[in-house]
């Protein structure tokens, strides 16, 4: 067990070098650089040089790139090329809130996603499963700025019950973000339960027609003691995936809904600093996000190998 | 044509199509139906209501929104449907070989693929749009390379399901050679989750290309198209919400007819969607 966590980790920090050197081969590759971006019409001759000497991007490709990872390691990911302001901190303030948006909306949308899901399987083509099944589709499929936008106008300016726009500058109190974030949660949430509920509800089926839960209804065990004892303990456990993928969404920048309500987290920070050719910022974003993405996900799996009842009883019978 | 029969038998199949027939024809003929130019301008009619001239209303611009919503769609059916015979061809051609070959090669670009699918797409694409503009030519080959790598791992996997079964043995040990094993037996097994996968990846390449254009990546103005009409009217929708409807309408129809066929055809063939969430 513990050679396969060291094994799987090991892959993981592969993974996330791999991904870091990737987007720093990508902008470098590119033509054009943060100079051009912050100079633009005076990217020309001295003026340009000297900015490249001041950034460091005359030196080779290589000595930037493991300067870079040297000093990321260590928890410096130097300043951003745009405003000079260290990265760390501005990626600080973003991250806080986009964990926020995170936050709440994983709060809201697990605990609906599990209940839905249960439901929805235990009673199979019942008319819940039915409503359950086509608004998921709905919910997972319909692009979230359209329907974003249909709540903005259903909510804000139909109905005035919350504001359609969140007003907080990036490092502003978290109070500032209220009401303002109940709407882009919403999207969200809408999102991410379906996704969770499908799951769910697929592996609560596949339970409920697996042997051992036959055997326990021949044996005469109560119902609501199979679904709480016997099924769900094995259903869930698929979910765990699902929610591992739906964290590392979240938290990759839901970009979309982050431009829709204004809301100032990591997906505009990646819009704005690609826009702008900021490379040390797009460094450290892509670096946070796959380290994000490789970390939920080997969590996810480790703990599924941890809960799974298969598992402690092959160990405790053998 | 089993499976198209088994996937029209589900209501939502035959929705789906029904969808997705109407916009591809929409997009085909609309050219020659629609009532207006896409671009007229007309300052005196700006924020029309729907009414006999204008079906729909007209934009901010007094531009009519029945022909922009009709014409909205082209761009995105253009590249998407270049695109996505593209990623699901290279990404099933390196996925089978990979899962054939094994071995250190597999190790290694398998790593590659993860490292890829652990960035954000929105940083994927827009370093290559943000340098290269976001034209036909860039965004085909751009979709079609970042939506084909999850295809990679699909493909991988379906190989190494099927090769471990008896028929590939039974072949092996007919003394066939590797590529009538492939051709014969392995390619019709992965077929399946191969076209299910193309139909995935055909709504999640609209999804992503309309959300470009909805934040201003995409298709240039004037030019209709949903994301950008949708992003345009969205400062208006209290004065003038039938802007915003129409395009909304349009796209969530066409998407939501591509997953219903994504679905059926899935259910058709004996696969459940796979559940992985969009990248």
């Amino acid at each position: 067990m513990l050679r396969l966590v060291l094994n799987r980790l090991l892959l993981g920090l592969v993974t996330v070098a791999l991904a870091s050197a990737i987007i720093f081969g990508a902008v470098e590759a590119l033509p054009g650089d943060a100079c051009v971006a912050v100079l633009q019409r005076d990217a020309v001759g001295q003026r340009l040089a000297n900015c490249r000497h001041d950034l460091g991007l005359d030196r080779p490709a290589l000595t930037r790139y493991l300067g870079w990872a040297a000093g990321a390691v260590q928890g410096d990911l130097g300043v951003s090329a745009g405003s000079g302001r260290p990265i760390a901190a501005l990626l600080g303030e973003r991250l806080r809130n986009t964990l926020l948006l995170a936050g709440l909306t994983l709060a809201v949308g697990v605990p609906l996603a599990l209940l839905l899901g249960v439901l929805g399987g235990l009673r199979r083509d019942g008319a819940l499963d039915i409503v359950l099944s086509t608004g998921g589709i709905l919910a997972m499929t319909i692009p979230e700025f359209v329907s974003a936008t249909v709540l903005i106008f259903v909510f804000s300016i139909w109905l005035g019950w919350v504001p359609g726009i969140v007003v907080a500058a990036p490092g502003a109190p978290l109070a500032d973000f209220f009401p303002g974030i109940v709407l882009p949660v919403a999207v969200l949430t809408m999102v991410m339960t379906a996704h969770i509920l499908r799951t769910i509800r697929s592996s609560v089926i596949e339970v409920m027609a697996s042997d051992f839960v036959r055997m326990a209804v021949l044996k005469g065990v109560p119902y609501a003691r199979i679904v709480w004892r016997h099924a769900l303990p094995s259903a869930l456990l698929p979910a765990i995936n699902v929610i591992a993928l739906t964290i590392a969404w979240l938290l990759g920048g839901v970009v979309v809904v982050e431009k829709v309500f204004n809301y100032p987290g990591l997906g505009r920070f990646m819009i704005d600093s690609i826009t702008e050719r900021d490379l040390p910022v797009v460094q450290a974003l892509a670096l946070l996000v796959a380290s994000v993405y490789v970390g939920v996900n080997l969590a996810a799996d480790l703990l599924t190998l941890l809960l799974d009842p298969r598992l402690r009883t092959h160990r405790a019978g053998g | 044509m089993g499976v198209l029969r088994r996937m029209l038998a589900r209501p939502s199949g035959a929705i789906g199509f029904a969808f997705v027939l109407l916009h591809l024809a929409a997009a085909v003929l609309s050219p020659w139906l629609v009532p207006y130019e896409a671009t007229a301008i007309d300052a005196a009619l700006m924020f029309a209501p729907p009414d006999a001239a204008h079906w729909l209303g007209t934009d901010q611009l007094g531009r009519d929104i029945l022909t922009r919503t009709m014409l909205g769609g082209r761009e995105a059916l253009l590249v998407t449907l270049i695109a996505t015979p593209l990623a699901v061809g290279w990404g099933a051609l390196v996925g089978i070989h990979l899962g054939l070959a094994g071995g250190r090669l597999d190790d290694v670009l398998m790593r590659v693929v993860d490292a890829v699918l652990a960035l954000p797409w929105i940083l994927k694409m827009l370093v290559i749009i943000v340098t290269f503009g976001a034209g036909v030519t860039v965004l085909v080959p751009t979709l079609a390379f970042f939506y084909g790598v999850p295809v990679i791992r699909v493909a991988r996997a379906a190989t190494l399901g099927v090769v471990a079964r008896d028929f590939i043995s039974a072949a092996r040990a007919r003394g066939h050679r590797p590529g009538a094993i492939v051709r014969r037996e392995l390619l019709p097994n992965v077929l399946d989750a191969l076209m299910v996968e193309g139909a995935m990846r055909w709504s999640w390449m609209l999804l992503a290309f309309s959300s470009l254009s909805f934040l201003g990546f995409g298709v240039a103005p004037p030019t209709p198209d949903w994301g950008l009409m949708i992003a345009d009217s969205r400062s208006f929708m209290a004065i003038a919400p039938w802007a915003a409807m129409a395009p909304v309408l349009a796209l969530s129809t066409l998407i939501i007819g591509i997953n219903f066929v994504a679905d059926a055809l899935a259910k058709a063939v004996g696969l459940d969607r796979a559940l992985n969430a969009p990248h």
